[in-house]
């Protein structure tokens, strides 16, 4: 029997990680993360978890020491958000290069400057090309579900990349929602042990990790990386299939809402995707034909499966909660067009909306806004401009 | 068992030739000893900061370590081998490891004094059963001689150039044995490879066999950055001791303890002369540099005898 609770997303995160309980987790506090490692530390002090927790000076010595101790064969986790992910940077690259299935919980904020402690994406978007499968998490309990089955999808033998679970700051983080909990016995079945073949501590067998990689070995290194990120797709399905299984929750690599009849959809990561299924509602009362798509895993990006979705709409928003300073679209936006490029899918109008920065609340007007914008340049066939910003005050 | 240089060069070597440090190079003399302290039915987990000895001990596909060794970045070595240890930790509490494990991580001046300084506090702080060992030898060597921290007053470096106006590094050097002794570890020393390495041999063992974390500064001349010949590598050891540049003492649980008093302390110029990244402090009109660099050997040398209550 799965159990009812009402926890905020931190503890959702937290309580995921003692059910878990792995061997290492490094943490240092920050906005609005601090929580996990807060109740993670309460969990070993009591003696729930096997775990050490190291409360490390720095977010650049927590993602160091999550590196040593998977490295050593140990399970490694740490919590971060915005600066703390920007000072773990340099060593992102490292523990992706070096295969090592760490699992990270991302609480989205947004990036310093300006100081602001409140939720977009430019924190976790800034690391999207850093070698960590990302997952993003609408609520509590995708949050939740997300790192149940995050080790599983880092550690396949055909992955072993780390894994980055993203839900917005205070929005999801912070609020108090119904969730439903796994026992014990079963997330503990369900994640498994970690038996890496290759460890730091195996005396018998000693390796060295971390060499100087030059021009004859670096290119073939990263080209296996860049195949494992490939495979990941493929094993997020699998996972996410034996957790149905389970649950009777069902992930795929995106979510679509009312898109089977639809002729424009957003396509939108994170809590505003919550709040963009209440506007289609509202609007398909008034007979609008509009849906959402919800990336859940946007690093590796499903390139063929969010081209083949979005073919068949007339018009498509992606609203970006973080902007590329490039003049030309936020990071979902580029990535959502060059696939559609890529795959050849010339049939919808694409544009893009930057949206909430900083923590900036988004209506339902807002995201209605958007929709009957693209209702309309799915009428008209016109797109009047492409690059947009929602909700600022110019 | 009393040392003995022989006995201990008898032990199975753990970190083999082969790798690509230059000669004359103080750095594997110093690693290779201290490894010889461990007992050999020990595993290490060794640790070690980007620099040379990282670059020129493991290149894809060769790796001169035959314990289980990582590399991870420049600023970090302590708080990843701090990472490893803590997953021992947790692996032996659940029974997956059986075996002892010692942790070792070595650095460069550049990545302890310098930019690795906030990760080692930190790993030292929260007593990670480790030992750091900075092998000093005063500046960014592997990117091309540039001053560090632990770079000596007058030196001359390719970002402290004795020009014109400025005569080489304008600032003495950080003392990081004090502040590693201020930390209140369990085990703090500086030694120096000189004579038959007993000191530095001793001091390994004891740092290795400390309960809790453990710091060692060790002096590792630089051929090229110091500019000396090669075969003096041993020779600008014992002047760096014996001129009391170098002091050879261990802060035990607090206490201090001079494991070397020269007989007759040499003057600082000894050390100095056989080195060329000093040369222009004997130039004419430059004694003063010398004077100066005097004083401040000097000074600290009797700052550490009253810690000693040597005085």
């Amino acid at each position: 029997m799965a159990i009812r609770e009402r926890l905020s997303g931190n503890e959702a995160v937290a309580v995921a990680m003692k059910q878990i309980n792995p061997d290492v987790v490094a943490a240092f506090p920050i906005t609005p993360s601090t929580e996990i490692p807060q109740y993670f530390s309460n969990y070993v002090a009591d003696g729930i978890v096997d775990t050490e927790f190291v409360a490390v000076e720095s977010e650049h010595s927590a993602m160091s020491a999550c590196v040593g101790a998977q490295a050593a064969g140990g399970r490694a986790m740490t919590a971060t958000s915005a600066n703390g992910l920007a000072l773990m940077w340099e060593i992102l690259y490292v523990a992706a290069c070096s295969r090592l299935p760490i699992v990270m919980a991302c609480v989205n904020r947004t990036m310093s400057g300006p100081l602001n402690i409140h939720n977009d994406h430019s924190d976790s978007m800034g690391a999207r090309d850093s070698g960590w499968i990302q997952l993003y998490s609408e609520n509590n309990q995708e949050a939740y579900d997300n790192m149940l089955m995050a080790n599983r999808i880092g550690e396949h033998p055909d992955v072993m990349l780390p894994v980055m679970v993203c839900q917005d700051g205070f929005i999801t983080s912070h609020a108090i929602e119904n969730i439903e909990l796994l026992e014990d016995e079963k997330v503990k079945e369900f994640v498994g042990e970690y038996n890496p073949k290759l460890h730091l501590l195996d005396k018998d067998n000693p390796i060295s990790v971390g060499p100087l990689d030059l021009q004859a070995y670096t290119f073939e290194h990263k080209r296996q990386q860049a195949e494992a990120m490939r495979n990941a797709k493929r094993v997020v399905q699998e996972v996410s299939e034996e957790f149905y299984k389970l649950t009777g929750r069902k992930y795929g690599l995106f979510e679509e809402y009312k898109t089977e009849d639809a002729e424009v959809v957003t396509v939108i990561l994170n809590s505003t995707a919550g709040t963009a299924k209440y506007v289609v509602d509202e609007l398909r009362k008034e007979g609008k034909k509009v849906g959402l798509i919800k990336p859940r895993l946007y690093r590796p990006f499903p390139v063929d499966e969010i081209a083949n979705a979005l073919s068949k709409f007339k018009a498509v928003a992606v609203l970006d909660k973080s902007d590329s300073f490039n003049g030309a679209g936020g990071p979902l936006f580029t990535d959502v067009t060059s696939a559609l490029y890529a795959k050849g899918v010339f049939t919808p109008k694409v544009v893009n909306y930057i949206y909430g920065l900083g923590g900036r609340d988004v209506r339902t007007d807002d995201i209605e806004f958007v929709y009957n914008k693209i209702l309309e340049i799915a009428a008209t066939g016109k797109v009047d401009s492409v690059y947009n910003y929602l909700g600022v005050r110019e | 068992m009393a040392y003995n240089l022989k006995e201990a060069a008898k032990k199975p070597e753990r970190f083999t030739g082969g790798h690509r440090m230059c000669a004359g190079c103080g750095a594997p003399v110093v690693v290779r000893q201290i490894l010889r302290a461990l007992k050999p039915e020990d595993h290490a987990v060794v640790g070690c900061a980007t620099g040379c000895l990282e670059v020129s001990t493991f290149l894809y596909p060769y790796t001169s370590w035959k314990d289980s060794f990582i590399h991870n970045a420049f600023e970090n070595a302590a708080a990843t081998v701090a990472g490893a240890e803590a997953a021992y930790l947790a692996l032996k509490r659940k029974g997956k490891i059986k075996h002892d494990t010692k942790f070792i991580a070595f650095g460069g001046d550049g990545g302890t004094y310098d930019i690795g300084l906030q990760a080692l506090s930190g790993a030292m702080e929260r007593g990670h059963n480790m030992v750091y060992v900075c092998y000093d030898n005063g500046a960014y060597m592997n990117t091309g001689i540039q001053r560090s921290s632990a770079t000596p007053r007058f030196a001359n470096t390719t970002t402290s150039p004795a020009g014109k106006v400025i005569p080489g590094k304008s600032q003495p050097r950080k003392d990081l044995t004090e502040i590693m002794a201020n930390h209140h570890i369990p085990y703090v020393a500086q030694t120096a490879a000189i004579g038959n390495m007993k000191d530095l041999y001793e001091k390994a063992e004891k740092a290795l066999y400390t309960e809790g974390p453990a710091f060692l500064n060790v002096l590792a001349p630089c051929p090229r950055g110091w500019q000396y010949n090669t075969p003096d590598l041993m020779k600008i050891n014992k002047l760096a001791v014996e001129t009391c540049f170098w002091p050879l003492y261990e802060v035990i649980d607090g206490k201090y303890i001079i494991n070397y008093k020269p007989k007759n302390k040499l003057p600082v110029s000894e050390f100095l002369k056989v080195q060329g990244r000093f040369r222009h402090m004997f130039r004419p009109g430059n004694e003063y540099m010398i004077e100066e660099v005097q004083k401040e050997v000097d000074r600290r040398w009797e700052a550490l005898l009253k810690l000693a209550g040597e005085e």
